[in-house]
Parts: structure tokens; C-alpha cells; sequence
């Protein structure tokens, strides 16, 4: 078959036929084979841990940015109450930031998770078969003279050694995705270090650099929105104005 | 005929599925040489229609090798780009 397929076919063939033209011993080569699949079997585990990692990392810091947007949201409640509008407006943005950057980490997060299971099914189906190969090995090395063997190794070998060819592949698609979500997750972190997630009874007094920069990357429209619900909330800002606190959330 | 949708293993069709894979996969590449996306898609999506409704999982401890390998169904387009002109995800 022409095409996609055909082309993904002869790599792996070729992959394999390499692998089989390297001794020229049929024994020899069977045990090479094993050896090589535990080996990857090894690696598969890595890479399961690795993506483990990742995804617990991103949820850390998720958690960490969901309680930085009850702060924040409380804090600009209590600013506009108090009659500072600068103040919430400020706190408003920084909250549309990093609900923004939680929503891309729950995104990637699920991500994780569904290159997780598919690799843990993608080991469970390779364990099998190399389980298999094993046996199957031990059944040519008793049985057959080198000639027959040789076929019989070819079987064999090509039917894990696609297998096996088709998990490298999964692998490194997990491992492109985990390295984009690495360099995302330090983006965030370097937001983070930044303040710009801070909440703003660690600010000066305001207008400050990183300020200018929240305007410019949140939606001025969202965070007028938001303003204007909470001064309809609050009826207008009157009324006795809590004393702006360290943070905790009074609902 | 046994085809694999990579990522997801192996699975038994009809030999006379061929002829229908075949030809949704050349038009698919052609779909990718124009830099059609939505047509890639539903082609796409096609080709794996038939193997849901078509193929039977070949069992886990049976050691064959496939006569047609898919890609993973989640490809994005630019994979795909690469995968239908050039030398396939596997690099050599």
C-alpha cells in the first residue's frame, strides 16, 4: 500500500531487519532480541514517570493559582468597598491573569492524563508480547535447525519489533507534548516570581511595572465586567467598608 | 488483512477493505498536499471509521506484523504534513 502506511511500514521492516542482521547466530539473535525488549520495556516505565511528574507539577501549581484568585477576588471586594477602585481593578487583573493561565494548565493537565493511560496500555500490550517472544524462543532455540529458525525468528521478531517501533513513536510524541508543557509550566513560574499573580497587600503603592504590564495582558473588557458586577453587588460601594486584610477569604 | 492504528495496537479487517483504505489514503494525501485540513480530517476520520466498524483486536500474545500502519489518531495537521511527504514519524 502507497502512502502513509507503506512509508510507516518499510521504516519499521528496515528497523527490524537491522536488528536481525546483526548476529549471525539464531540463538544469539533471539537472546539479542529479548534483551533489547526488556531493555525498552525499561524505558517505557521512565517515560511513564516522567509524564507522572509533569502532571503533578502542573497541578501544584494550579492549586496554587486557585487560591491566589479567591485572594485576589476577596481583596477587590474589599478595595471597592473602601472606595479604591485603582486597587480592585489591579487585584481584578491579576485574578484574569491567572485564572487564564489555570485554564491552559487544566487543558494541559488532561492532556497528561490521557498520554498516561495511553502509554500504561501501550506497556501492558508490549509486556505481553514480549512474555510471548520469550517463550517462543526458548520453543526455536529446542526445536529447530539454524535454517528453519531463521524464518521462524523473522515472525517473531518482526511481530515485537513493530510493537516495539510503535511505543518509541508513542513515547516520543508523550515526550515532545511533556517538554512543551515543561516550558510552559516555567513560564507560569516566571510569571509568578515576577508577582504577577502577588496579591496587591504586597504592592506598593501601585502603578508599578508589573501593573502596566498586567493591562497590557489582560482583557481590559473582562476585568470592567467584573468591576461593574461587583459595585452592583456591593450597591454602589456605600455602606461600612471592611478594612482591607491580609488576604483570607470572608465570604 | 491486519491493520494497526498506531498507539492503539492491532486489528484484524477484511481483505477487502484494502482497496477502500488505499483510496481514502491517497486522497488524503492529497488533501495534505493542498493544505486542506478539513479534508484531511473527514478522510481521516473515515479510515478510521473502518477499522471501528470493520477490524477485530488481533490477541495480545499472537506475534504478527501489520500490512498497513496507521498514524495516532489524535495527528495534528502539521504531523500529518510531515507524515504524508516525507520520510514518516519514525525517524530513520
Amino acid at each position: 500500500m502507497p502512502g502513509l502506511a507503506g512509508r510507516m511500514s518499510t521504516v519499521v521492516k528496515a528497523k527490524i531487519s537491522r536488528m536481525l542482521d546483526r548476529a549471525e547466530d539464531p540463538g544469539e539473535t533471539l537472546d539479542y532480541g529479548y534483551q533489547k525488549q526488556t531493555e525498552l520495556l525499561q524505558n517505557v516505565k521512565k517515560g511513564i514517570a516522567d509524564v507522572v511528574t509533569s502532571k503533578k507539577r502542573l497541578q501544584m501549581q494550579t492549586q496554587k493559582l486557585e487560591q491566589q484568585v479567591v485572594k485576589l477576588d476577596t481583596q477587590a471586594r474589599q478595595a471597592l468597598a473602601q472606595g479604591r477602585e485603582d486597587l480592585a481593578r489591579t487585584a481584578l487583573e491579576r485574578k484574569t491573569l491567572a485564572q487564564t493561565e489555570m485554564q491552559s494548565l487544566d487543558t494541559q493537565i488532561k492532556e497528561l492524563e490521557a498520554q498516561q493511560e495511553q502509554l500504561t496500555a501501550n506497556e501492558q500490550r508490549l509486556r505481553q508480547k514480549i512474555e510471548q517472544f520469550r517463550t517462543k524462543k526458548e520453543v526455536i532455540k529446542a526445536q529447530y535447525s539454524a535454517a528453519e529458525a531463521q524464518v521462524r525468528i523473522s515472525e517473531a521478531a518482526n511481530g515485537v519489533g513493530e510493537e516495539m517501533a510503535d511505543l518509541g513513536l508513542a513515547m516520543q510524541r508523550a515526550e515532545d507534548k511533556t517538554e512543551t508543557m515543561r516550558a510552559r509550566a516555567s513560564a507560569v513560574e516566571e510569571l509568578e516570581k515576577a508577582g504577577a499573580f502577588d496579591d496587591i497587600t504586597a504592592l506598593g503603592s501601585g502603578g508599578d511595572d508589573i501593573d502596566r504590564q498586567l493591562s497590557e495582558l489582560t482583557s481590559g473588557a473582562q476585568v470592567d465586567d467584573e468591576l461593574a458586577q461587583m459595585k452592583a453587588e456591593l450597591g454602589s460601594g456605600g455602606g461600612d467598608a471592611p478594612a482591607l486584610e491580609q488576604g483570607e477569604d470572608k465570604a | 488483512m491486519i491493520v494497526r492504528i498506531s498507539g492503539e495496537g492491532q486489528f484484524k479487517l477484511p481483505d477487502q477493505d484494502a482497496d477502500r483504505l488505499n483510496e481514502l489514503d491517497n486522497r488524503a494525501v492529497s488533501a495534505v498536499e493542498q493544505g486542506d485540513e478539513t479534508g484531511f480530517r473527514e478522510l481521516w476520520s473515515q479510515m478510521l471509521e473502518i477499522v471501528a466498524s470493520d477490524g477485530n483486536a488481533v490477541d495480545g500474545d499472537e506475534l504478527v506484523e501489520s500490512d498497513v500502519i496507521l498514524p495516532p489518531r489524535d495527528i495534528t495537521f502539521e504531523e500529518a504534513c510531515g507524515e504524508f511527504t516525507g520520510d514518516g514519524l519514525i525517524p530513520d
